[in-house]
């Protein structure tokens, strides 16, 4: 079994955070927060994207240093300030995105992360180590298997080797099922719990309560940055209870728009694209969108809203499944044939696939009319119309801090958003797929992309608004769907949506 | 025909350590993921160092340590953009190479065309005496000895020693080699200095060596062939040795079949080696040959993303 339990020291407290605050450039992350887990038990860390719960622990393992906050550890006040000196203290986590060397075997991985700290000398050293270890605490492993030709769960399995060997009693997972399949998940917890019962203290950051229920003895609840339920034994929770803690009361929406449905003007069926490590990205999803409304896609992030978005406007190829814009067969066309039907986009990111930042406000206004409206006899552009446009643009927006001869790079979020709506909000739009239009923007630069999307479907287009923040789909949208694992898990009228709702669907379909 | 193909092949070595010498520093900056395209620039230091030494104290093999000292200093200069300021590892190699070429004019002139002490072939008893092979591998300058020994070395060093799986760590995840303790920049720093060391040796060679004689211009664009010969070889520093050798083989052809008399256009064979580059780096992706151990993370500049 795996190493010795130290008896007496069962059931007491491991590891402590107490009253941890921490801001990356003026904004908290952590506020006054705090964490403790015992001896022995596996504590669930559960909590939204954002809410804080990988910041606290790689705060414990000294990745950050907290701006404020106490971390004890037995009890003992202890300062950890990187985390080779955190797993000199005896505390190891395996981050969501593993941190080996693809090319090399997992001895050589093993050596060099760990080789002076665990006195190992050679890769043969190494590498019986790791045959050793594995086969004590049941993680079976090659040694001489090269990590890039592993699965993801075998790369796990390394990673978790690789902090045991380096002598963890206490373990943090973070967010380690996120990348398995249920049967490898189910395996997972297993060998948690087999890391608990012989006396290891083990962390399991989440955000699924299927695995705080079944398979930890206590959770810590956090949102936005505050410990919001602490130390909470999972035995006869209330899962309801759970979810509206981690989610939080919402502010009701401003201004409900009235659905007035029309005909469908996008119709997706059976949906399959994959995803670029091979997976499904999107799989067999099927929608069906009418002017006038806003249908919110609601969903943890990386359950395929990326390749969604990606394949609707013909940046992904489907693999299977139809796509229909205004009635037309597109699952073949090219990104010109769908804008050209008036489909329009905004990105989740807006530099990397709506703007172009070294260019100006406009030629990047002008850049999905170049060959219509914008050119002339033979290929020129016709400039002065482009800057009349532009200027026109900037007055109606309200952009602030442009002009068109601006490079875009240099507007702020909120602006650069309002000059990417410009463009996509035109006279042509019939359907807008937004995803996440609101990210990193200020309250007022939401409130005008908010107004926009708003204004747009009440003069008759449909838009899809993937977004997951909660708030912002169920303040906007007309109807509410679920995607998780790539496929709508569930759909209400928006009168009918709640927070509790949403998040019970997200987290036990994630 | 013998004695053409003995004097040939014996004339080899002579053309090939220059550019073995060169494309082992640079495989060792590489696999650290930094890619140093200074060689041109390094060995035109080098070698006028070296010549300019000698000349000033009389002693080849002390000239050959100040090329290779003259070396080491220039490329200081670029691992410390590289390393420490982040200045793009493309602009700042090229950057070198114009000063490593301006500083030889500016020094090296008045030693120019100044016959120096060079260092001889030795034979190696016995072993030379063997016909054919005698002449072409054991009647060679001490350098021939010591570069494939060096080479060895280093492929023992990344492929055996801690010490070398921290320096590939370096050049294939620098993150997760910083996770695992291993300070980045340190190690490519060094790297850097290796590879300005050999780069320096290799000009040291050409001008006390090889010619014994300083020229101006006299590297030739051997800088720029290793740097080719590194990716023909695939960052392997054995592999390398049989690289060098080829190359230096089809510039040892030109003076050999120009004695000959034969009537082949000059400049064409002049040509040969570059087209050899310009042949052996197109084949490997025409035919989509397997990208071999490059260094993931070569040319990029690591930013530890640590958010303190």
């Amino acid at each position: 079994m795996i190493a010795v339990a130290v008896p007496d020291r069962e059931g007491g407290v491991a590891l402590a955070l107490h009253r941890v605050s921490k801001s990356f450039d003026g904004r908290k992350v952590l506020d006054d927060a705090r964490f403790a887990v015992r001896w022995g038990e596996v504590h669930a860390l559960l909590g939204e994207n954002g809410a804080g719960k990988s910041t606290i622990m790689n705060v414990a393992t000294g990745v950050y240093i907290a701006d404020t906050g106490v971390t004890e550890i037995d009890g003992v006040a202890t300062r950890i300030a990187s985390p080779i000196e955190a797993s000199r203290h005896g505390i190891g986590m395996v981050h969501q995105h593993f941190r080996l060397v693809n090319r090399f075997t997992v001895a050589e991985n093993i050596l060099l992360a760990a080789g002076p700290e665990a006195g190992i000398r050679n890769l043969d050293q190494a590498a019986r180590l790791v045959a050793a270890k594995g086969s004590e605490v049941g993680l079976g492993i090659d040694p001489a298997a090269r990590v890039c030709d592993l699965s993801v769960a075998e790369r796990q399995r390394v990673e978790i080797l690789k902090v045991l060997i380096l002598g963890a009693r206490i373990v943090i997972l973070d967010e380690p099922t996120a990348v398995l399949s249920d049967q490898e998940a189910t395996s997972l917890l297993r060998f948690t719990r087999g890391l608990a019962d012989t006396g290891h203290a083990v962390v399991l950051i989440t955000h699924k309560l299927r695995e705080v229920v079944g398979h930890s003895d206590r959770v810590t609840v956090m949102r936005g940055g505050r410990t919001v339920l602490a130390d909470c034994p999972t035995t006869g929770l209330d899962e309801a209870e759970l979810a509206r803690q981690m989610i939080g009361e919402r502010v009701a929406p401003l201004r409900h728009l009235e659905a007035h449905p029309g005909a469908p003007r996008l119709v997706v069926r059976d949906l399959t694209v994959a995803r670029a490590d091979g997976g499904k990205g999107v799989d067999g999803l099927s929608l069906e969108l009418r002017g006038g409304e806003i249908l919110g896609i609601a969903g943890v992030g990386g359950n395929g809203q990326q390749q969604l978005a990606d394949c609707l406007i013909g940046l992904a190829t489907a693999s299977r499944g139809e796509i229909q814009l205004m009635g037309r067969p597109v699952v073949a066309a090219s990104v010109a044939a769908r804008r050209g039907g008036g489909l329009r986009m905004i990105p989740s990111d807006r530099f990397a696939s709506g703007l172009i930042g070294d260019m100006s406000v406009a030629e990047n206004l002008a850049m999905t009319h170049l060959a219509g409206r914008y050119s002339r006899w033979k290929g020129f552009l016709a400039r002065g119309r482009m800057r009349r446009d532009a200027r026109a643009a900037i007055t109606t927006f309200n952009i602030a801090g442009a002009t068109p001869e601006r490079r875009a790079r240099l507007l702020s979020g909120g602006n650069a958003q309002k000059l990417l709506l410009s463009r996509e909000v035109d006279s042509e739009l019939t359907v807008l797929v937004a995803h996440s239009p609101t990210r990193g923007l200020d309250v007022k630069a939401c409130q005008f992309v908010h107004g926009a999307i708003q204004d747009s479907v009440a003069a008759g287009a449909a838009c899809l608004l993937i977004s997951d923040d909660l708030e912002e789909i169920l303040s906007l949208s007309t109807r509410i769907a679920v995607m998780s694992r790539g496929r709508l898990v569930g759909e209400f009228p928006a009168r009918e949506a709640t927070a509790e709702k949403l998040g019970l669907l997200m987290m036990n379909h994630a | 025909m013998t004695e053409f193909l003995v004097t040939w092949l014996a004339g080899t070595p002579s053309y090939a350590m220059p550019l073995l010498l060169a494309s082992l520093g640079l495989i060792l900056s590489e696999r650290a993921g930094v890619l140093n395209l200074s060689a041109e620039g390094i060995m035109a230091v080098g070698a006028m160092t070296a010549a300019v030494t000698t000349l000033l104290m009389g002693h080849p093999w002390l000239g050959l340590l100040a090329g290779a000292g003259a070396g080491i200093a220039l490329s200081a200069v670029f691992g410390l953009a590289v390393v420490v300021f982040r200045v793009d590892q493309i602009l700042a190699g090229l950057a070198t190479v114009a000063i490593g070429i301006g500083i030889t004019g500016v020094i090296g002139r008045p030693y120019v065309h100044q016959t120096v002490t060079g260092i001889d072939p030795v034979q190696l008893p016995v072993l030379s005496a063997i016909p054919v092979i005698g002449p072409v591998l054991f009647h060679q300058d001490p350098l021939f000895y010591l570069a494939v020994v060096l080479a060895l070395m280093a492929s023992w060093m990344l492929a055996r020693t801690r010490f070398g799986l921290r320096w590939r760590a370096v050049g294939e995840d620098p993150a997760a080699a910083d996770i695992a303790g291993v300070d980045v920049q340190v190690t490519q720093l060094l790297a850097v200095l290796a590879s300005g060391a050999l780069c320096g040796l290799a000009g040291g060679y050409l001008s006390v060596v090889s010619s014994q004689v300083w020229v101006e211009g006299m590297v030739a664009g051997r800088g720029w062939i290793a740097i080719g010969l590194v990716i023909f070889v695939r960052w392997s520093p054995v592999r390398a040795i049989f690289g060098a050798l080829l190359f230096g083989g089809a510039s040892a052809l030109t003076p050999r079949l120009l004695a000959t008399g034969a009537n082949v256009p000059v400049y064409l064979m002049m040509m040969l080696p570059y087209l050899l580059t310009i042949a052996v780096l197109a084949i490997p992706a025409m035919f989509k040959l397997g990208r071999g151990p490059e260094p993931e993370n070569l040319g990029t500049v690591y930013l530890r993303q640590d958010r303190r």
